[in-house]
């Protein structure tokens, strides 16, 4: 897909979009104006995208530091009348949570859209919370799309619910939506407004104690207005297929639950909902009063259960329930056909045939996501690891942060002992420093450091902590795609940007131990973690090297390209490379007399050297492909 | 009715370009499809699947069963996935293998690539010197498009060839489609279902 294609001028115009491209465009529809994000999987295509096409678009678009940053930039562009979008990934909303509570009570002018990214089962995040509470918790509306094509048409629909109310709305997205490809058909692009004008009115704005005590009973009015236009939505439908049997769903669940019912020929009617708070408790009664059986299909936590059994008991309403409440489906993990089948099997009392193919049972081996070859965070793990093994020091704690660099909890790295969130290497690292007499080190990405790590160092420095940090300045976040951040001379719309220097900003605390090195040059960096473990107090290693991804592309680009190979008379199998660098290029082999030998992949070696310069027998040799 | 595809690889293999230009296909040929691809970690080297159903469907996953196709990038890759296959269904699988982390560092063993293909029983299976090919089209890069070739031929298969083929040029650089098209070639030549 080509960007471009996003901002065509051309309704009903079908392309194959991700989910998250269809937001996009769905967006630019509503006439957009403004948009703010902290990449974060599964959201962040949604950034790269307008990354790309900001610019021609006409909308404001940035990669902020953090999500609260990136809430609040968001609400103060809707407070001045502006259609204003901010986007992140599930556990980006614990982060902007401070934010995005107080703007359910001061409100907004210019349509306000809070897009939240789940992850069930976790494919890159850290924990599967369901983030539907976030909108009872703050009492904002909730959109729950279910495919790509909703994903354009309802964030529209959102940001005409949240002018109507005057209400930001929670637009709550996961992985199998957010990266489902799908057909999807354009609209109108609508105009945007340009620039927007803010009306200072203090006592709507502000939220001290005696506006706050107005706004929440506002807030309340608010959420009774949005039940009657739950109820009465068009996103919620009812597909009636006169069967005896009703089954309540959302989100990417109605899918499966769609396409199993069709498999089976079973009779079933579904109330599909997507409007999910308020919770439309009229149509629901509505719906469970013509059934005796009622299935509800959600992932995660049961939302909407909790709701419909309250309707049904306060309504009176005879009739049984199946859901995760009495054990029918999981609470944990994505869903899929299986699970509404094995469901289904329990509640219905029926046997589904599977007719899956058995495969002979084989041992294969695991494939773990993996740091890449060139990685520069490998050769720092492995600098840390060897001046640790030099020092004799065995029981040092690592704190950890999250990034690719998460991935040196591997073998034979192993340097990652704590983590929390985002940030956290600091703070965790200020407290076993205070704790314990261990030495301790915390490790940290570039982008990680700007979102969240910089109050955590104030607070180690000047709580005089003992610690190493090391911030591992791979001029990108990888992780998430390679977005830019604010110590990169470059914004969210590509434009030029001032940047931050991160050693004149350590430097700037008042940490005086300060030392910047390039991994690749490794006996330097095992040095430098020598002299910083033994310094007393706090001190901290920038280790600057570029994602290897970028440095490799760049190259191909070029039309450059080496890799090493190892000379066989040379290499004495000391295992130094395969064992202890430990590259994912680097592998054993037996060779025809059955010696086991090390040969580098040359489909995966990205030429980095770093193997050719800790062999302590020259054997690796740079060879030159273009 | 959908006919259901499971693709299998190796991060860097091109998985998920090559499904999608198998999805936009789908669209050029008026029918219906989605899929699903699971994105988030940059690195490479990690497991990638796809997942998708051409025709009346709405699920992004593929059920325990339910797969007509499994697309197989790598062996071992092929072999993991199989279980979402019904007995019968059509393989088409790359024979060269990407060794993973943990059998270089000793910790696992990687199988003899002739015992998984030997030990795929009761499924059509097509085999396929994919990254070879690549190389002789012009460059290794092409790997997937030679599957994309073989998986053409496979009489399941809902999409026309020529469809497919004007997929690869609305999604690649122009400067490569001639590369990409001797790939597309040698693949579908490779195998005779
Ligand atoms: C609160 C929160 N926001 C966003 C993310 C998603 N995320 C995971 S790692 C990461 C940043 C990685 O960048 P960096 O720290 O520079 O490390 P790199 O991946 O480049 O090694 C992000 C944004 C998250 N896990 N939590
Ligand atoms: S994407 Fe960059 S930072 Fe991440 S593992 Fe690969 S080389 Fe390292």
């Amino acid at each position: 897909m080509k960007y471009q294609n996003i901002l065509a001028n051309e309704p009903g115009k079908k392309e194959f979009l991700l989910g998250n491209e269809a937001i996009v465009r769905g967006a630019l529809e509503a006439g957009l104006d403004f948009a703010t994000t902290y990449p974060g999987t599964p959201s962040s295509e949604i950034g790269n995208v307008l990354f790309y096409i900001a610019k021609q678009a006409g909308v404001y678009f940035e990669f902020s530091t953090n999500e609260k940053v990136a809430m609040e930039a968001s609400a103060a562009a809707a407070a001045s009348g502006l259609r204003a979008m901010v986007f992140f990934k599930h556990v980006g909303l614990n982060v902007a949570a401070d934010a995005f509570m107080s703007t359910a009570y001061v409100g907004t002018n210019g349509g306000l859209v809070i897009i939240s990214a789940d992850d069930p089962s976790m494919h890159s995040s850290q924990n599967e919370q369901d983030n539907r509470h976030y909108a009872m918790l703050s009492g904002m509306p909730m959109i729950e799309p279910s495919n790509a094509q909703e994903m354009k048409d309802y964030i529209k629909e959102a940001f005409e619910i949240s002018e109507k109310l005057k209400l930001p709305v929670l637009f709550r997205t996961t992985t199998r939506v957010n990266h489902v490809r799908g057909i999807v058909e354009y609209g109108t692009l609508q105009n945007k407004r340009g620039k927007g004008y803010f009306h200072k009115n203090p006592s709507k704005y502000v939220p001290v104690p005696e506006n706050s005590r107005r706004m929440h009973r506002e807030l309340l009015e608010k959420i009774e207005k949005a039940r009657e236009m739950s109820n009465k939505s068009p996103l919620n439908k009812v597909e009636w297929n006169y069967g005896e049997i009703g089954i309540i769903t959302s989100g990417v669940a109605y899918n499966y639950v769609y396409d199993v019912a069709k498999q089976l020929g079973l009779k079933v009617n579904i109330l599909k909902l997507a409007f999910t708070h308020p919770f439309p408790d009229k149509l629901v009664k509505d719906f469970i009063s013509k059934h005796k059986k009622i299935i509800i299909a959600e992932e995660l936590e049961p939302y909407l259960e909790r709701e419909t059994r309250v309707v049904a008991q306060m309504h009176n309403i005879d009739v049984e329930i199946y859901g995760k409440l009495n054990g029918y489906f999981p609470r944990a993990y994505e869903y899929n056909p299986d699970v509404i089948k094995d469901a289904f099997e329990k509640i219905l009392n029926i046997k589904i045939e599977r007719n899956a193919y058995e495969p002979k049972p084989m041992e294969l081996p695991d494939r773990p996501p993996v740091l890449c070859s060139g990685c520069p965070h490998r050769a720092t793990y492995y600098a840390a690891m060897m001046a640790l093994k030099q020092l004799k020091i065995k029981d040092a704690i690592i704190t950890s942060d999250i990034g690719c660099y998460t991935l040196g909890i591997q073998k034979p790295y192993e340097m990652a002992d704590y983590l929390l969130c985002m940030g956290s290497s600091i703070g965790t690292a200020v407290g076993f420093s205070k704790a314990t007499n261990q030495k301790v080190i915390g490790f940290v990405g570039d982008s990680t450091f700007f979102h969240a790590a910089i109050p955590g160092l104030i607070d180690a420095y000047h709580n005089k902590a003992n610690l190493v940090y090391v911030i591992l300045d791979n001029r990108t976040t990888a992780m998430t795609g390679h977005q830019p951040h604010p110590g990169l001379p470059m914004d969210g719309m590509g434009n030029p940007a001032p940047y931050v220097d991160i050693e004149k900003l350590v430097k700037g605390i008042g940490i005086d131990w300060v030392r910047t090195v390039d991994p690749y040059n490794v006996k330097e960096t095992i040095q430098a973690f020598k002299d910083a473990i033994q310094h007393e107090g706090i001190s901290v290693i920038i280790s600057k090297r570029e994602c290897a991804l970028l440095w490799d592309a760049r190259r191909r680009k070029q039309g450059e390209w080496w890799v090493y190979q190892i000379n066989q008379d040379k290499c004495t199998q000391c295992g130094l490379c395969s064992d202890w660098l430990a590259c994912v290029a680097i592998y054993k082999k037996k060779d025809e007399t059955g010696k086991e030998r090390v040969y580098i992949n040359d489909a995966l070696c990205d030429g980095c050297g770093v193997c050719a310069t800790i062999c302590p027998f020259n054997a690796i040799e740079k060879k030159v492909i273009k | 009715m959908s006919t259901n595809i499971v693709f299998a690889g190796v991060g860097g293999q091109g998985v998920l370009t090559a499904s999608s230009i198998v999805g936009k296909a789908a669209l050029l040929s008026g029918m219906n499809v989605v899929m699903s691809e699971v994105h988030g970690m940059a690195q490479r080297g990690g497991i990638v699947v796809t997942e998708m159903k051409i025709g009346d469907a709405k699920s992004p996953l593929v059920g325990k069963g339910e797969a007509d196709i499994i697309v197989g990038f790598e062996p071992v890759e092929a072999y993991r996935v199989l279980w979402k296959a019904h007995p019968g269904a059509y393989v088409v699988v790359n024979t060269e293998p990407i060794i993973p982390i943990t059998a270089s560092l000793g910790n696992a063993e990687y199988p003899d690539v002739s015992k998984l293909i030997e030990n795929m029983e009761n499924l059509k299976v097509y085999p396929l010197e994919a990254t070879e090919l690549a190389r002789k089209a012009g460059d290794s890069i092409t790997t997937n498009i030679v599957i994309l070739g073989a998986l053409s031929k496979l009489p399941v298969f809902p999409l026309k060839r020529e469809t497919l083929k004007e997929a690869i040029k609305e999604s690649i650089n122009p400067k490569y489609h001639e590369l990409n098209f001797r790939a597309f070639e040698l693949g579908f030549e490779a195998i005779n279902p």
